[in-house]
């Protein structure tokens, strides 16, 4: 007998009705009304970004500074020295790589506080293409000291992450897809920044998801449950830190994992898991994500398929570390 | 204002900056020399500024954006009484709280951390605009060197701070016509830095920056500008210290005691002489 998903997951999945981006920018003027350092700061992608909003609610409060990452950047580590919490918003890629010293030297170094969101993670930058698809951001952000790295599989995780982010000091990445997501959650679903959610027990293989890949890991676990593997689902929403506790219990009781992420296999996710894995109790694992590629226009779904991003994917993936582990 | 008092001022910031680094042995000399009369004139008379009260949140701020002139700025913190004299002699060494360049973390006094060029720029932009949402009357000082002016991102900021017309900005370009590897005008021309400024909105204001008196005035005029000011202060890399005004290389220089002393005794002789004019 294969056990069923908890009861934080949705008994039907379903695409949202309503977009990232918009619930996000609900969550932070909510936010706002409570705290009044709350700032926005755009690099003239707040159409994009979904921020309009708040500029609304919030005029004195809402900065766009042009097509300036790196000054953006600055600015905002400069504008939280004196106490405001600014959110600052760009694509991905120009969130990470195009201003990467500024965020290491101007905000982490020295213990500013400054929360970034960088829209269009991985392929759900679609028809933007190669250029705008962000495959490497966690990795260069995790590789920051003290900075603290998330990816919601949802809309229901952004509230509650925003909050966090508004009333933690530190500097924060957030990355997620700007439009509409799979509805994994229902309302009941708690989430605590550094601790992941077993969205379904298992003995057989442990699948560790972030993002868009926790609704494949989902679909995974039915299908490999349709031939009698008992998958467990683990959301690993904060892949910096990660959480260790339940990598190793994941560990301990399936003795396989497969860890999947819409993002490179280098120094992500995977990478995170692998670490704790190694430090810890080695047990054969795998890893679905980007292999050594950059990204290309293209729906998402033709995307996922073309970089292994779907639940066959995973399915495939968590026999063959099941494989490994019964041949020790 | 007493332009003999600003002189020795900074004469003795000189003294205790050629001191500290030789003490580390070797260091940012160049960079650091060419500052010591515009630190003097703003830690003794522009710096609406307290001691004992380094967080004060209404008050002015300094960033040191062209960060690796640390050697500078601490002792010019000291001088102010932020900090004991004698610390100046951990520059550099293991644990110390004076590093090559400017943490805030570390030393007292310090308002942001710099060391990357460029980003003090941005960074004290950030003071500047959360200062006036704030509804704060203060002023944010930014030192950035000609040769920084190359970074893009000092631009990305000069053109923000105009479009929103941060007339709380002092930005102070130390002109000291060299950067590391040599003549700037050589590496890749400035060309003109006060057009180039006047182009993007700001207020520009030019002076001597041997000359106490005259960056006084400078940035008295720059501070009370409806626009954002720039100051572009004519020094030499290496100034009022010869051993560093000799050097074809000065960015960094081995400095030893010896040398460190003969250059102390010649700034005590130019100052005897300052005294009997």
């Amino acid at each position: 007998m294969t056990r069923e998903f908890n009861d934080w997951v949705m008994s039907e999945i379903e695409r949202e009705e309503i977009e990232m981006r918009e619930c996000y920018c609900n969550a932070l003027i909510e936010e706002a009304r409570r705290n009044g350092n709350i700032i926005v700061i755009d690099v003239d992608t707040s159409n994009s970004m979904g921020t309009k909003p708040f500029y609304r609610a919030f005029p004195e409060r809402a900065l766009n500074c042009g097509i300036m990452e790196a000054h953006g950047i600055g600015m905002a580590a400069g504008l939280s020295s004196v106490g405001f919490i600014p959110f600052f918003h760009a694509f991905g890629v120009f969130a990470s790589r195009r201003c990467y010293d500024q965020v290491f030297l101007s905000c982490a170094y020295q213990d500013l506080n400054v929360k970034i969101i960088g829209a269009d993670a991985g392929v759900t930058a679609t028809t933007n293409g190669g250029t705008h698809m962000p495959f490497e951001d966690m990795g260069i952000m995790r590789n920051i000291p003290n900075m603290t790295v998330i990816e919601p599989a949802d809309s229901t995780m952004i509230p509650q992450a925003v909050r966090h982010m508004a009333n933690s000091w530190g500097n924060f990445y957030m990355r997620y897809g700007r439009r509409k997501m799979m509805r994994v959650y229902n309302e009941k679903a708690v989430f605590e920044i550094g601790k992941a959610n077993v969205l379904k027990e298992g003995c057989d293989v442990a699948i560790i998801a972030c993002g868009i890949m926790v609704h494949e890991a989902l679909l995974a676990a039915k299908a490999l449950s349709d031939e009698g593997i008992d998958a467990m689902v683990i959301d690993m929403h904060t892949i910096k830190p990660v959480d260790e506790e339940t990598v190793i219990m994941a560990a301990e009781k399936c003795g396989a994992l497969v860890a999947c992420e819409n993002h490179s296999v280098i120094n992500g996710l995977g990478s995170a898991v692998a670490e704790v894995l190694c430090e810890n109790l080695p047990v054969p694992m795998e890893r679905v994500g980007v292999v050594e590629n950059f990204g290309e226009v293209g729906t998402q779904e033709y995307l996922m398929e073309k970089f292994g991003l779907k639940a066959s994917d995973i399915c495939s993936k968590a026999k063959k570390a099941m494989a490994r582990r019964d041949r020790l | 204002m007493d332009r003999h008092e600003m002189k020795k001022a900074a004469e003795e910031i000189r003294k205790m900056t050629i001191s500290a680094i030789a003490e580390a042995g070797y260091g940012h000399i160049g960079g650091s020399m060419s500052i010591c009369e515009l630190l003097a004139v703003l830690y003794g008379y522009i710096l609406k500024i307290d001691p004992s009260c380094p967080q004060k949140e209404d008050r002015d701020r300094l960033i040191l954006s062209k960060g690796h002139c640390g050697p500078a700025l601490y002792a010019a913190l000291a001088w102010k009484g932020y900090f004991d004299r004698e610390l100046l002699k951990t520059l550099n060494q293991n644990d110390t709280r004076l590093p090559s360049h400017c943490d805030r973390l570390k030393t007292p006094g310090v308002d942001l951390s710099t060391g990357s060029l460029g980003q003090g720029v941005s960074l004290g932009i950030g003071v500047a605009l959360g200062c006036k949402m704030r509804g704060m009357k203060n002023h944010v000082y930014i030192i950035v060197g000609d040769g920084e002016m190359q970074e893009g991102q000092v631009w990305e900021g000069i053109q923000f701070a105009a479009h929103r017309r941060l007339d709380n900005v002092v930005l102070i370009v130390d002109d000291n016509k060299r950067q590391l590897d040599g003549w700037v005008a050589d590496i890749c021309n400035s060309f003109d830095l006060a057009q180039k400024f006047s182009a993007f909105g700001f207020t520009v204001f030019h002076a001597d920056g041997k000359d106490c008196g005259e960056i006084y005035d400078a940035l008295i005029m720059a501070r009370e500008a409806e626009k954002p000011a720039a100051v572009l202060l004519d020094t030499e890399k290496g100034q009022g210290c010869s051993f560093a005004e000799a050097a074809d290389f000065n960015h960094y220089m081995v400095v030893d005691h010896e040398m460190a002393a003969e250059a102390i005794r010649e700034i005590d002789r130019r100052m005897e002489e300052e005294l009997k004019k």
